[in-house]
């Protein structure tokens, strides 16, 4: 085979770049819109599991439809008063990159029974072994029982830290309280091993179970509930002295 | 140049590069290809069968494309040329995965991406698809996607099985954990996967004679 020319290998290679390119460009937005939806739909799905609310074998169809007749998501600023914006509109990521704390916007998702406010949901990040991790964390009207807990995103280790996204792990945290008696903020910690062999009482009501082989994740995640219900607090101060 | 001669669609020829990946060359239990994922993402069964599918894809698309202009690729630059296109396909596999698998591609995270650095793809085009037609080169991708899904498929059905008690989510065991079973948490991790590969190395090579070199 007699060698190409530099000019022929260079707008060879430019030509196949370029068809590549193409075909890739009218894929994505082709696809970009049914992508777009599969996030939304997997927010409100997590969403809806974090209340409790996700029922088995729920489709695209129907946690739209509960979502949107039962769930309403408002935006608050670091002082606790709401502002009038829409939850889409704020990415926590982004409020904690670009703001100084004071300045920062903070989504809470309501779910709503007979025109009452029954149970508040509110994103949270942190940082597990690995990867960042993803989930929301629900509680009660009494913005003190926690009514369950979800990880949707992260890329802990299969066994050990994946186990955040298991339901024996999250169930653990249904019912326990993020205030102490006095109505002070302690949040959830999750401990090494069983709770139950530190705490008793009134304590256990603040600690989980832990992953064996997940120190780590573990921690990270007692760290994002610390960080997190606090900067919330303001805002639940308020709602609880209404 | 040899005059080219009219071959039927399925000659021995063809025929042999379809099925031969199924066993006697084999790219995970036999070349040893392709392992990374292999034990990545078989810890269930329904996103084994997800990769093992875009791994066929991705093998079967890139053969075909890079067999069509292998004449025209220069020298020089082919294996750049064989990546862009395989890179090409497989952001494609993650873009459909993502619109219409939602769930799957979220549990094979970056393991998508990762079919483009998977031995068996660009070992295909430079071993195959570079040296023969397209019609060829589409049976030989297809055969060694089918020969790395169905390892996967394996390995992922025994690890969920042992390692969640389930098959494809559905719990298989339900009153046996009263009675003090426990689900095997080793093959859930990967070294669960890394002993299940090896068996099956060691059974499928027995069964078909292999001889190392």
């Amino acid at each position: 085979m007699a060698a190409h020319s530099n000019s022929y290998t260079v707008g060879f290679i430019t030509v196949i770049a370029v068809i590549c390119s193409l075909i890739l460009s009218t894929a994505s937005s082709m696809l970009k819109e049914r992508q777009m939806t599969n996030i939304a739909v997997d927010k409100k799905r997590n969403i809806l599991k974090s209340f409790g609310a996700l029922e088995e074998g729920a489709t695209t169809s129907s946690i739209d439809a509960f979502y949107t007749e039962k769930v309403r998501g408002i935006v608050v600023d670091a002082a606790g008063k709401e502002v009038d914006m829409s939850p889409d509109n704020v990415d926590p990521e982004v409020e904690e990159k670009t703001k100084s704390e004071a300045d920062r916007l903070y989504s809470v998702y309501i779910l709503k029974e007979d025109g009452k406010n029954v149970a508040y949901t509110i994103p949270i990040i942190g940082r597990g072994l690995w990867s960042k991790l993803y989930g929301y964390i629900a509680l009660g009207a009494d913005l003190n029982e926690v009514l369950g807990i979800t990880f949707y995103q992260h890329g802990e280790t299969p066994g050990l830290g994946a186990e955040i996204a298991a339901d024996w792990f999250q169930k653990n945290f249904v019912g326990k309280r993020i205030l102490n008696e006095k109505g002070d903020l302690v949040a959830v910690a999750v401990v090494k091993g069983k709770a139950a062999d530190y705490y008793n009482d009134a304590k256990l009501s603040h600690y989980v179970d832990g992953i064996s082989g997940a120190t780590i994740t573990s921690r990270g995640v007692t760290k994002m509930l610390q960080k997190w219900l606090t900067l919330y607090e303001p805002y639940f101060a308020q709602v609880r002295g209404q | 140049m040899v005059e080219e001669i009219q071959e039927p669609l399925l000659s021995a020829k063809n025929k042999k590069a379809f099925t031969d990946p199924f066993s006697e060359n084999n790219p995970i239990t036999i070349q040893v290809l392709g392992v990374c994922s292999a034990l990545a993402v078989t810890a269930q069964l329904k996103p084994s069968l997800v990769m093992g599918i875009a791994v066929m894809a991705v093998l079967a698309g890139s053969n075909v494309v890079i067999s069509s202009i292998r004449k025209l690729i220069p020298n020089k630059v082919r294996i750049i040329v064989e990546m862009t296109v395989v890179a090409s396909l497989v952001i494609l596999v993650d873009q459909v995965l993502k619109a219409y698998a939602f769930d799957v591609s979220k549990q094979l995270s970056v393991f998508v991406g990762l079919i483009i650095t998977n031995c068996i793809v660009l070992g295909r085009l430079e071993a195959f698809a570079m040296g023969n037609k397209p019609w060829a080169s589409l049976l030989d991708g297809l055969g060694n996607g089918l020969g790395y899904a169905w390892v996967l498929a394996i390995v992922g059905l025994f690890r969920e099985v042992l390692g969640s008690g389930s098959v494809l989510g559905y719990k298989l065991f339900g009153d046996i954990y009263k009675a003090g079973y426990v689900d095997n948490g080793l093959m859930v991790l990967a070294p669960g996967a890394f002993i299940l590969l090896g068996l099956l190395i060691w059974v499928q090579r027995t069964l078909s004679h292999y001889v190392e070199d």
